[in-house]
């Protein structure tokens, strides 16, 4: 429906309409801060990328450059294969932006907000309605339409600020941290919203500290730290290269669990010591487990997991996502 | 203008409390002041004030003031927490630019907002003080784009304030260091010429005592052409120089 005209992309001034995104040695300073540090960045058209990393890694400052409102300090960027510093109003026109922050109008309607919306896009009144019946559907606000927007929940606020990012058909959909904050039904109602949009062909780019959102919705994605990209890949290249296959979790009563790892050399391929817990990498959990018991170490609780890209940022920055 | 569309939208919610409270302050002042100190002031021994020669009812004298100030006000008024939310708290003004929308747009947008909110409020003003016999000329008419004007001169000017502050304790210091002595010494209650002779550049250089003048001048007939068109370019002048500095500070603020 709404995106499925957006789908096949039109051949773009440079001549490369598979190349949406390309960024070169891509720098973001604000004043002696670095935000962003020289990243190279290609998404596709079809493609769902994913920007990956703590708070504070870059990821909404590459956000706001590829969204065409934040000025490029160094490298080069292009979209659509136009460069931001001069045609910022073009790239902007066939871009869906959610923020990280709701910036809904909360004295207008949920249909004004999207009929306004409409018109900064240079729509007609009449496509403005059209589109907004149709996005009200999509985003299952229908029987709000009429409301004001305040009293609205947070997941229908996001929902709706979905809706809005795609008045205009946009060709791309950035999505910075499309579902921080919303609780967990809220947030499988939105994936399952955003889900659809990919199989229409809407190229989505998305920024999340979740790996679990990183996993659900990227097919390609990078991982951020200090400004810069420390790995790259689809969710499970990135899990199979840089964790194993399972991740066993021991929790003791001790504060320090430190004191645990030497007993536990040579079980699995490495061990990672976090405040709460020890993370034991090995193919087989249940096999290190059987092993750690042998050698009579006796954890307050032990879990087997599937290790996921949490697991991968770990290994490569010794910290975790989400402190 | 798509912006103005929106600001057209959020008005049609909220016009009913504006209009009170853009008609009321200036209302009570016309009473309070223009009627209440007049009776006061017409029974001295001038019989009325002294301006430019002519001796005025008190009330002729101050309510194209009140005209003027109130503008003042709402140009401040409309352009410093409302202008700091938009920015801060709300996201308005990123929504409008993450579409192919322009810093001079949202600009453009919030000053025609604000210029047709000061027209209606003096128009109907104007209107509404008619019967209380303060008008004495039909150029009375023209005070309502010249006091929009003087409005604007503030709301531009106040839009860079709120563009360039982190905080909004700005705004409260601004409404009492220099609003109200703007208010008070603008030669709005009194003629200048009643000041200290030190403090008369200072008044020279607010403004609001050029769109005192004006309007006054306006609503008495009592024109003389050269200084009358000296207030307006000097209320063109400071409203250019407001909007250059607010769209500077907008781009800035907005565009990092």
């Amino acid at each position: 429906m709404i995106a499925a005209e957006a789908t096949p992309a039109e051949p773009t001034p440079s001549g490369t309409p598979a190349e949406l995104i390309q960024a070169r040695g891509l720098t973001k300073r604000f004043g002696d801060f670095t935000a962003v540090d020289g990243i190279d960045v290609t998404v596709t058209a079809g493609e769902s990328f994913g920007f990956l990393g703590p708070n504070g890694a870059g990821k909404s400052s590459t956000m706001r450059m590829i969204a065409a409102v934040s000025p490029v300090t160094s490298g080069t960027l292009r979209i659509f294969g136009l460069d931001p510093a001069t045609r910022g109003p073009d790239i902007r026109a066939a871009l869906g932006v959610v923020p990280q922050k709701d910036t809904l109008d909360e004295e207008l309607t949920v249909e004004e907000n999207l009929w306004i919306y409409g018109r900064y896009f240079g729509l007609s009144w009449a496509e403005c309605r059209r589109r907004a019946t149709e996005l009200l559907e999509f985003a299952q606000l229908t029987e709000r339409a009429g409301d004001r927007v305040e009293p609205l929940s947070g997941g229908m606020k996001r929902r709706l600020t979905i809706a809005r990012s795609l008045i205009n058909d946009p060709r791309i959909l950035l999505l910075d941290e499309p579902t921080t904050g919303l609780d967990p039904q809220a947030r499988h109602v939105l994936w399952d919203r955003l889900f659809r949009l990919k199989r229409q062909g809407v190229t989505l780019v998305v920024t999340t500290h979740y790996m679990d959102e990183a996993e659900q919705l990227c097919d390609r994605l990078v991982v951020m730290d200090h400004g810069q990209i420390v790995a790259e890949g689809s969710p499970r290249a990135l899990i199979q290269t840089h964790a194993t296959r399972e991740v066993l979790e021991l929790r003791f009563a001790d504060d320090d669990n430190g004191i645990h790892v030497p007993s536990l050399q040579g079980i699995g391929e490495r061990v990672e010591v976090l405040p709460d817990r020890l993370l034991v990498y090995a193919d087989d959990g249940d096999g290190a487990l059987a092993a750690a018991h042998a050698r009579g170490i006796r954890p307050l609780s032990a879990l087997v997991r599937r290790s996921s890209l949490e697991d991968v940022f770990l290994h490569l920055t010794g910290r975790t996502l989400v402190d | 203008m798509p912006i103005v569309e929106f600001h057209l939208r959020v008005m049609r919610r909220v016009w009913r409390g504006m209009l009170y409270s853009r008609l009321g302050t200036p209302l009570l002042s016309l009473l309070a002041v223009g009627w209440g100190v007049g009776l006061l002031v017409d029974r001295g021994t001038a019989g009325g004030v002294p301006w430019h020669g002519s001796v005025l009812p008190y009330a002729v004298f101050v309510v194209p003031a009140i005209l003027a100030s109130s503008a003042m006000m709402t140009g401040f008024g409309e352009s410093s927490w409302p202008v700091f939310g938009a920015i801060k708290w709300q996201g308005t003004y990123h929504a409008m630019l993450a579409t192919p929308m322009r810093t001079r747009d949202v600009l453009v947008g919030h000053v025609a907002m604000v210029g047709g909110q000061l027209a209606v409020g003096a128009g109907a003003f104007v209107a509404l003080a008619a019967p209380f016999g303060v008008w004495r000329s039909w150029w009375v008419l023209l005070t309502v784009p010249v006091a929009t004007l003087t409005g604007l001169a503030f709301a531009t000017i106040m839009t860079a304030v709120a563009a360039r502050s982190e905080t909004e304790g700005w705004f409260t210091a601004i409404f009492r260091v220099v609003a109200t002595p703007l208010m008070l010494f603008s030669g709005t209650y009194f003629p200048i010429e009643s000041l200290p002779a030190a403090l008369l550049p200072v008044a020279w250089v607010t403004p609001l005592w050029h769109g005192v003048e004006a309007c006054r001048a306006l609503a008495t007939g009592l024109i003389d052409m050269g200084p009358l068109l000296g207030h307006l370019g000097a209320l063109v002048a400071f409203t250019a120089v407001g909007v250059v500095w607010s769209a500077r500070e907008l781009e800035r603020r907005l565009v990092r």
